[in-house]
């Protein structure tokens, strides 16, 4: 496949009705700002995290509303809290607290798994 | 439903063809990759059919690539086409043929920006006369030159020395019909059928002696989307689309597939060479991939024409499982020579050679 420059991709869906989107529920509950994100990925074209390491808030954000939690709980933790995602953000979503809660909750769902 | 209203609903969908006197409009893409099927539209129309077409060597790229890629404004490439109306009245047509699908897909959605946004006419009118000295007229009839072929596809028929059908066997040939998404998905209208049903290459498919293949992907995209290959890192959607498609058609065992764009002609062909060199698979019988064909090669086909004078050896995945079918006779030794006889190179790597 080097050859090319691309691949072909799987056919992939995403089963909203199986997918555990709790996490997403509980940030929007104490962060209703999480819900205008559009996507835009001005926070991890900003991030420094990112800049050096595979971090992507966009992605994160997107794959905790699927409710795709497992891709996301351990990569969560690479955030360094700087918050420079906040002062960038053109929908004014708190991306720093987003994080924080994201964290929070897998910290739960750990907790109360053990 | 009634049939009072049925007929109303589907009057929508029949499109009025011109029967004579066009002026025609090549394709980018068509005219490099497949040069063979619009030499032969000319040759068919003119000579067999005895039809008046007008070819204005001053014709122009329409710029449909750059528009859909962000490159071209749509102010631009209102004053091109309104170029292409120009030389049109210069010569005294009304009738306009056009043989891109992107190209048709420009220019009904100019005609249509036209008649909703009049002020828009009248700036290209403007724009045109300011920066050429030109004035135009919209055209009385747009067709594809697949509407034009579909008009005449019994006349075809009637000419014909092959059917569509297997010689051993008796039984028609299974063919894929492939609709460009820009010939009636936006306007549908513009096209045979509209958007859901369109009858323009069923219709010769059927005409000529063949059975249509109904696949659960049928409508879908062929994946030549421009932001998708234009870019090499995203061409892995274009490919994946195509995969699709072919693994949705496969079980129905298809003899060869019809397309009336040049864009999802050239991918379904090209795509195939590349999955079978990624993964090693292919869609059609015994290892064999699938022919992706124009409707003016199959049309060249059925009237019996030699195919490499139609420039069915330019294609990746080759025709000749196809032709055996058939039973059309070919000299493979003839295949890359020039008309004069010399040898030209072989190209490597093709599929089904």
């Amino acid at each position: 496949m080097e050859k090319f420059g691309f691949t072909l991709l799987k056919a992939r869906f995403i089963d909203y009705d199986a997918n555990d989107r709790s996490i997403a529920e509980f940030i929007y509950s104490k962060e209703p700002s999480f819900r205008v994100c559009i996507e835009c990925g001005c926070c991890a074209a900003t991030c420094t995290t990112g800049k050096y390491t595979r971090f992507s808030l966009r992605e994160l954000n997107i794959l905790m509303k699927r409710g795709e939690n497992s891709l996301v709980r351990n990569k969560i933790r690479e955030c360094m809290l700087c918050g420079k995602c906040t002062l960038v953000c053109p929908r004014g979503v708190n991306t720093r607290n987003v994080i924080a809660l994201a964290r929070e909750a897998y910290r739960k769902e750990q907790d109360n798994a053990v | 439903m009634k049939a009072e209203g049925k007929k109303r609903v589907w009057a929508d969908y029949q499109k009025d063809i011109a029967d004579d006197h066009f002026f025609y409009v090549r394709s980018c893409i068509r005219q490099t990759f497949f040069p063979g099927s619009e030499q032969f539209f000319l040759h068919l129309m003119r000579k067999v059919l005895g039809k008046d077409v007008l070819e204005n060597p001053s014709h122009t790229s329409c710029t449909g690539i750059g528009y859909h890629s962000d490159i071209v404004p749509l102010r631009t490439i209102m004053a091109v086409v309104a170029r292409h109306f120009a030389l049109m009245k210069e010569s005294g047509y009304k009738n306009i043929a056009i043989s891109c699908v992107t190209s048709f897909g420009i220019y009904t959605e100019i005609l249509e920006t036209w008649k909703h946004f009049p002020r828009e006419l009248e700036q290209t009118r403007e724009d045109l006369f300011k920066a050429t000295g030109r004035e135009f007229d919209i055209p009385e009839n747009v067709a594809h030159t697949s509407d034009i072929i579909f008009k005449f596809r019994d006349e075809i028929a009637q000419k014909a020395k092959y059917r569509l059908v297997n010689r051993d066997t008796g039984k028609p040939l299974r063919g894929v019909e492939h609709i460009g998404c820009h010939y009636a998905k936006m306007f549908p209208k513009h096209g045979v059928g509209g958007a859901e049903f369109p009858r323009v290459l069923s219709g010769m498919i059927e005409s000529w002696g063949g059975e249509i293949v109904d696949y659960p992907e049928r409508r879908h995209c062929c994946g030549f989307g421009f932001r998708q290959y234009l870019v090499q890192a995203n061409r892995g959607y274009s490919l994946s689309n195509t995969a699709k498609k072919f693994e949705s058609m496969k079980p129905f065992r298809p003899d060869f597939v019809l397309t009336n764009c040049p864009g999802c002609n050239m991918f379904m062909d090209k795509w195939q060479y590349t999955i079978k060199e990624m993964d090693g698979t292919v869609y059609g019988e015994k290892g064999e991939s699938i022919p992706i064909l124009t409707y003016e090669e199959l049309a060249g086909l059925v009237m019996g024409y030699n195919p490499w004078d139609l420039g069915l050896q330019l294609h990746m995945v080759q025709s000749e499982p196809l032709f055996r079918k058939m039973g059309i006779e070919f000299n493979p030794d003839d295949k890359y020579k020039t008309k004069d006889g010399r040898q030209m190179p072989v190209p490597q790597n093709l599929i089904n050679s």
